[in-house]
């Protein structure tokens, strides 16, 4: 059997059995929400439903019930469409990146992440669809057999590259969670006793049968789907980056962009997922899985994706002053100390100097302290997101054509919107779908779990 | 004489995979084993071989890359070229390097989604089939051998279940089937 030095910390605290973990995962599924869940469900609801009314007023009306002028016409819409997309970028990594290095606290958050990943896809393209103004031809945006002609779509812009990534890596990141779920399904039928319950999670669980060879396929396909997930994470926020560094506007025309976009990403990924998990855990009374360890392991990716970002940031300047290009220069001493100053420093305050407070031991593994550090990374990411678009177009080459960029309550209720959607549907999964993975759990409880490693370690002396 | 089912229940996948070795090293041929994660270790000794599903995604990825390769020469070189931003449209070779990641994201669309349905149809896991495993357990801390006398005519039952008592079984049930 495989075994783990005693050193390294246990994954799994106390002393727990293969049937506790069960019991711990899938109990919440089987007893009633608590009111907190319908309070929060509520809630995150409601804001949703403003969301999808802004979004029917969006497309009665056209995209001009936008703030977006003439100068400035690609604002929050696009903003947001890049937030979401980069905090889509955790679920993967964790998953796959993680698997390829063996690090196995990825079990016991993987599961959630990749949820939250595929949610904020969705809500990421949400934005492209609905910036489109008509909806119902969203889908000329693939190379379909058409009658203009047969005029096909460009595949020399990264606008349609960005296609092929976003509805790839959703899918791909659907499919693979399906696949790990499938067995954990299969746990909760085989428990459940309720008969439209266990025919619900019968349905969900494909027939899953659990026999050698099944598992053996089971690890391959986690195995391929991770080496060929691993490259499309990082390809995906690459070609969200084209979307302006293949342009000739200054600030945008980067060749910094792609790697920095992608640590961006995992930044911001990795934030949400401390938001949503430090609550989960609680609430769901999975302290004994995700553990205080787990939370300092993402919140060490946090610092370095952190200053890689803040690397790219001062690069970026140095660039801009080096390069001689007065334009590129204007650009960026506009960002800092033009009319969006305040936005260019909300940005550098909450990513880069903030997360270098994690380097202290204690405040990394301090729980209430890092959920406040998750927000203030998503507030920061998306700031960066809108410096980068906004700053970047509103002082134009012609200066009869400077502007400022102003929301519209339309602005805002979309984006309120998509967090109460993406809420809700985070909610829906943690109160009907196993929020840890099972089965991977159960693999490395003889390892990495705490009574199995004191009692590995006791053998030893003796 | 009826054919009979024979269920070795374990408690753990080291106890399991000893019972199999001893049961493999006997002669008696172990029909299948189930368990709640995958007993690494365990398929050498039932004599699983490994699975093809690799070589699979690998193939739907080539096809993926092939397909994208052609629809993109026909979509931007032969049938409708233009000239964007002066990038050039005759050759595909020259236009090459704007088509790399449709090219890219579409062989890992192809290896992923081929190699998934692949998996699901091999595994007989899809919409609507039967859960087959022998005992609701083995999906939450049991591990179960499952030997068939009808393959093995050298073993009657009862020497079956004498040899699996010599390890550290949990219980064992027998099925006539």
């Amino acid at each position: 059997m495989h075994a783990e030095a005693a050193i390294r910390e246990p994954l799994i605290l106390g002393h727990r059995t293969y049937h506790d973990i069960t019991n711990d995962i899938v109990g919440p599924i089987e007893n009633k929400a608590p009111r907190g869940w319908y309070v929060l469900i509520t809630i995150a609801g409601l804001i949703a439903a403003y969301g999808v009314g802004c979004i029917m007023y969006l497309l009665s009306k056209g995209v001009g019930v936008w703030g977006l002028n003439k100068t400035v016409d690609w604002a929050w819409d696009i903003t947001n469409f890049v937030w979401w997309v980069g905090i889509g970028h955790a679920g993967t990594l964790i998953s796959a990146v993680l698997l390829l290095f063996r690090q196995k606290w990825r079990m016991a958050i993987n599961r959630s992440a990749e949820a939250m990943t595929i949610f904020a896809v969705i809500m990421a393209g949400t934005f492209p669809l609905i910036h489109m103004g008509r909806l119902w031809v969203g889908y000329w945006v693939f190379p379909l057999p058409n009658q203009f002609g047969s005029l096909w779509t460009n595949f020399n812009s990264p606008l349609l590259w960005d296609v092929f990534a976003i509805s790839t890596y959703f899918s791909v990141s659907l499919v693979f969670w399906y696949i790990g779920l499938i067995p954990d399904f299969a746990t909760i039928r085989d428990r459940l006793t309720k008969p439209g319950m266990k025919r619900f999670y019968s349905i969900l669980s494909f027939g899953w049968t659990g026999n050698a060879k099944a598992w053996t396929r089971f690890e391959e396909v986690s195995l391929v789907l991770a080496g060929v997930a691993t490259p499309l994470v990082f390809s995906v926020h690459s070609v969200v980056s084209f979307d302006f560094a293949t342009s000739v506007i200054p600030g945008w025309h980067t060749t910094i962009f792609p790697p920095y976009f992608v640590s961006g990403a995992v930044f911001s990924g990795f934030a949400m997922v401390q938001t949503l998990l430090l609550v989960m855990r609680k609430v769901m009374h999975l302290e004994a899985y995700i553990t205080k360890k787990h939370v300092e392991y993402m919140n060490i990716v946090i610092i370095v994706t952190g200053s890689i970002v803040g690397v790219a940031y001062i690069t970026e300047l140095f660039i801009s002053w080096y390069s001689g290009v007065e334009y590129e220069s204007y650009a960026f001493i506009n960002r800092a100390t033009g009319p969006y100053w305040w936005a260019y420093w909300s940005m550098m305050t909450c990513n880069v100097i903030s997360p270098q407070l994690f380097w202290f031991k204690k405040l990394r593994t301090n729980l209430a302290f890092t959920f406040f550090m998750s927000i203030i990374v998503n507030i920061g990411m998306w700031f960066e997101r809108f410096v980068i678009i906004v700053t970047s177009l509103h002082r134009d080459y012609m200066p009869s054509s400077w502007t400022m960029f102003h929301p519209t309550w339309v602005d805002v209720g979309t984006f309120l919107g998509t967090i109460g959607i993406f809420f809700t549907l985070y909610l829906l999964f943690a109160r009907y779908f196993p929020v840890v993975a099972l089965n991977e759990l159960k693999s490395i409880l003889k390892t990495s779990g705490e009574s199995y490693k004191k009692e590995a370690a006791h053998h030893h002396h003796h | 004489m009826a054919n009979k089912v024979i269920y070795a229940v374990y408690e753990d996948p080291e106890q399991l995979k000893d019972g199999a070795r001893k049961l493999v090293s006997s002669g008696v041929k172990v029909k299948d084993v189930y368990s709640p994660f995958p007993v690494h270790g365990l398929d050498p000794i039932i004599g699983i071989k490994r699975t093809r599903l690799g070589i699979a995604a690998f193939m739907y990825g080539i096809g993926g890359t092939s397909l994208a390769v052609l629809g993109i020469t026909y979509f931007m070189i032969w049938d409708w070229p233009m000239n964007i931003g002066g990038k050039p449209s005759q050759a595909l070779y020259k236009n090459i390097p704007a088509f790399i990641p449709v090219i890219f994201e579409f062989t890992v669309l192809c290896a992923a989604h081929g190699m998934a349905i692949t998996y699901m149809i091999r595994n007989k896991t899809l919409p609507g089939m039967p859960a087959r495993n022998p005992d609701p357990r083995t999906t939450d801390d049991k591990f179960i051998i499952e030997v068939r006398t009808a393959d093995n005519h050298g073993h009657s039952a009862e020497t079956i279940t004498s040899l699996l008592r010599t390890t550290p079984v949990f219980e064992i049930n027998e099925r006539q089937y």
